[in-house]
């Protein structure tokens, strides 16, 4: 037991004190927070600096007042030739140009946008859906049915979806939180698995080719050897993973509260004097679809406190040392018996391929958390790490949480083994091509 | 003397190739003990059970006295043949390391090591990277490495590669110092002319098996062919049969050499008798044969017309 501890503590304070792990480390969080912060400058971007014009040549005469101009958008209804507003088009960029044609109610498939450069799907879908809404109108009133039905109909359905607890009370929950932290939890134990697991490989092989392994060998015991070098590898994770944890939280939020929100509020209350002074109409539109994002944003975070998060923690540490000891081990015991990067890759294929299977089921689970492939595929320990943590959020009885823990612990014992066997062979075997039947000798080999 | 290290009837069985058969060896305590033998032998095994990297199938080791136990590898050093240290660490952390492996506190090791690095004048190197260092400079610290923590049997695997004569000098100079402190040395090696002079003990190993074992005059004894080498002027006409003539050469113009085999009962003074009535006798001496012709007649080899002989 000492001498795991030794083991451990030297293979972990060699691999934090690598140039590598202190740039990935820090670098990592610096790019999320900055990812964060460019979708926060491109929001607010989104307000001052994109406002676009748009033209209607409207030959119909049907769409008068019906295009709205909002805070990124201008309508602007000319009575020009066509050719004409193409040419003055030119050179403005951004700027469009859209052509109803006079048959507009017979031939729908005549409206024309023109543009510099091609235009957003989401403009275009946004002109495309006027166009056909007001055709629609039009043709319901000719059927007899007035506005007010027309409107009445016309209602938006979001639900608010609960979740009922054991004692039969209701907690709002929102399947896009879970949808989300199952996702992110599943995808980071995919990463740090395979990361970490090819990590001790590496470190094996290192130690082979070295020839250190005989000296070492010579004072510790193979299994003591192999075991401090996963778990020191183990604690190098850990590191990592809380080190992310907080250095995100830190710079998002220090982020946040420096330009972000600031800017954002900011930006509001000029738009807002600007278009307060232009037109009172368009001030109540704009508060209305502010209200909106305020509203989605509050019910996201509220939703997120909803999770079981102390639970997803929890779980997501246990399934990170499960899943990663379950495969570290078979990682140490490829490294042990190849001595070069190729020979490595024969045998690594087929490990990687459960994890990768993994994550396709897992995005499977989000999809239909209660699922029998679900089910099944959080059971079975080579995949259930991932697909478990990407259920987890949904909610999911605890004696299935149970059953596939222990299920994972007896995987990774079986694997820790088997792994052993094998390591205790190869380790010292220079020269000779292995392949799996040579493999499965090992494992029955004495001594 | 009684023995450190001994080794019953051990066998070790791989696939299909048996690399230890029956392998008995006595180690005497404050020997140095050459294990001697052809590449595949079966050395590297038997070193492998000593320093239980692998058990045997058969057969028992005991060391002092005891049956080997996961204890005893603070009593052993072993310098493999294959050398190797991490190379991106730092001397000093590795070396507290491998100490610290060996059973040795953090304190323990510091004190034993601030010794040997004065002793061969390293101290500046204690923060260098293994990989900025020569290779020599290397093997340095690997022997360091494996004498650190003053083990009682010490297991040497070809010591000198790699070094230059001034280090091989003062390894060699180590290696008997540690000796004249009580320590036994397991000495395994294809250059003979360091087991003439390093060892007291040898055992040979061909073959899985073990075909020679014992102290270092009682091998040679046992391979002496009562062949003596004689020098003289004058002309030698004839001897009885019981003196056979190996070789005979014209060394200068007057100077000739035979190598002379006594067979039968005859004694040497019976030659010396016979030979001075004839020649003016200049040198004669017994040929000991050398480790080397021991080695190959042994492991079944041509022995090379060379006669390396002791006066």
């Amino acid at each position: 037991m000492k001498n795991i501890f030794l083991v451990l503590k030297r293979e972990y304070l060699v691999r934090v004190r690598k140039k590598s792990f202190i740039i990935m480390t820090f670098l990592t969080p610096i790019l999320i927070a900055a990812f964060y912060g460019i979708i926060v400058w491109a929001a607010v971007g989104s307000f001052k600096n994109e406002r676009k014009t748009i033209q209607v040549i409207d030959q119909s005469g049907l769409f008068k007042d019906k295009f709205k101009s909002d805070k990124n958008t201008t309508f602007e209804f000319i009575n020009q030739p066509i050719s004409e507003a193409q040419k003055k088009l030119k050179g403005k960029e951004g700027n469009l140009l859209v052509f109803i044609p006079a048959n507009i109610m017979e031939q729908p498939k005549g409206l024309q946008i023109y543009s510099e450069k091609n235009i957003g799907p989401m403009l275009q879908g946004r002109i495309e859906k006027i166009v056909q809404q007001e055709l629609r109108n039009i043709k319901l009133s000719k059927a007899g049915i007035t506005q007010q039905v027309i409107e009445e109909a016309n209602q938006n359905v979001d639900a608010q979806t609960f979740n009922l607890d054991d004692e039969g009370k209701t907690r709002s929950s929102s399947t896009m939180a879970a949808y989300v932290a199952g996702y992110a939890a599943a995808f980071l134990l995919y990463i740090f698995i395979l990361i970490y697991g090819a990590g001790v490989m590496q470190g094996v092989m290192e130690e082979k080719s070295n020839r250190i392994i005989e000296v070492i060998i010579s004072s510790v015991k193979p299994f003591h050897l192999m075991m401090g070098k996963i778990l020191g590898v183990a604690a190098v994770g850990l590191t990592q993973f809380l080190l992310w944890g907080v250095l995100t939280f830190g710079v998002t939020s220090a982020t946040q509260t420096l330009f972000g929100f600031n800017r954002f509020t900011a930006t509001e209350e000029v738009l807002n004097q600007q278009t307060a002074q232009a037109d009172p109409e368009l001030k109540k539109e704009i508060e209305k679809s502010q209200s909106n994002t305020l509203k989605t944003i509050n019910d996201f975070s509220a939703s997120a406190q909803s999770l079981p998060l102390v639970q997803i923690f929890v779980c997501f540490l246990f399934y990170f040392l499960g899943g990663y000891l379950l495969y570290s081990s078979l990682y140490a015991a490829i490294g042990a018996s190849v001595e070069n990067q190729q020979e490595a890759g024969q045998f690594t294929f087929p490990i990687m391929l459960p994890i990768i299977a993994a994550i396709f089921f897992a995005q499977l689970a989000i999809n239909q958390p209660d699922g029998s492939l679900a089910f099944w595929t959080s059971m079975i320990p080579f995949t259930s790490p991932v697909v478990m943590m990407a259920r987890i959020p949904f909610g999911v009885p605890a004696w299935e949480i149970a059953l596939s823990m222990v299920l994972l612990v007896l995987g990774f014992v079986g694997t820790t083994w088997l792994a052993a066997r094998i390591y205790r062979v190869g380790i010292l075997m220079y020269g000779k091509k292995v392949n799996y039947k040579e493999l499965s000798k090992w494992i029955f080999y004495k001594g | 003397m009684s023995n450190i290290l001994e080794a019953h009837n051990i066998v070790k069985q791989y696939a299909t190739h048996r690399a230890l058969d029956n392998v008995s060896v006595s180690v005497p305590k404050g020997s140095i003990f050459g294990l001697l033998g052809p590449n595949g032998a079966g050395k590297t095994s038997l070193i492998r059970i000593i320093t239980q990297i692998t058990a045997p199938d058969e057969g028992y080791v005991l060391l002092d006295g005891q049956r080997l136990k996961p204890d005893h590898i603070e009593d052993i050093g072993y310098l493999p043949e294959e050398r190797g240290l991490y190379k991106k660490m730092k001397v000093g952390e590795q070396l507290l390391y491998l100490a610290q492996l060996k059973g040795l506190s953090e304190k323990q090791a510091m004190e034993k090591l601030k010794i040997w690095f004065k002793k061969f004048d390293i101290k500046t190197w204690w923060n260098k990277s293994i990989e900025d260092l020569s290779k020599g400079m290397q093997q340095k610290i690997q022997f360091v490495a494996t004498v650190m923590h003053e083990p009682k049997l010490i297991i040497l695997d070809e010591p000198f590669s790699g070094f230059d004569p001034i280090n091989a000098n003062l390894i060699k100079d180590e290696i008997l110092e540690l000796r004249d402190r009580g320590t036994t040395i397991i000495f395994s090696t294809h250059r003979m002319e360091s087991v003439e002079e390093l060892c007291d003990h040898i055992a040979l190993i061909n073959k899985s098996k073990v075909i020679l074992n014992g102290s270092k005059s009682e091998i040679k004894n046992q391979f002496k062919e009562n062949s003596y080498a004689v020098s003289y002027q004058g002309t030698l006409e004839s001897l009885p049969a019981d003196f056979e003539i190996v070789s005979q050469k014209n060394i200068e113009n007057n100077l000739n050499q035979v190598n002379i085999r006594l067979v039968g009962d005859a004694s040497v003074n019976q030659l010396i008798g016979n030979l001075i009535s004839q020649v003016e006798l200049v040198s004669f001496h017994e040929n000991i044969p050398s480790f080397n012709q021991i080695f190959i007649k042994a492991v079944g080899g041509e022995v090379p017309d060379e006669v390396s002989s002791v006066s």
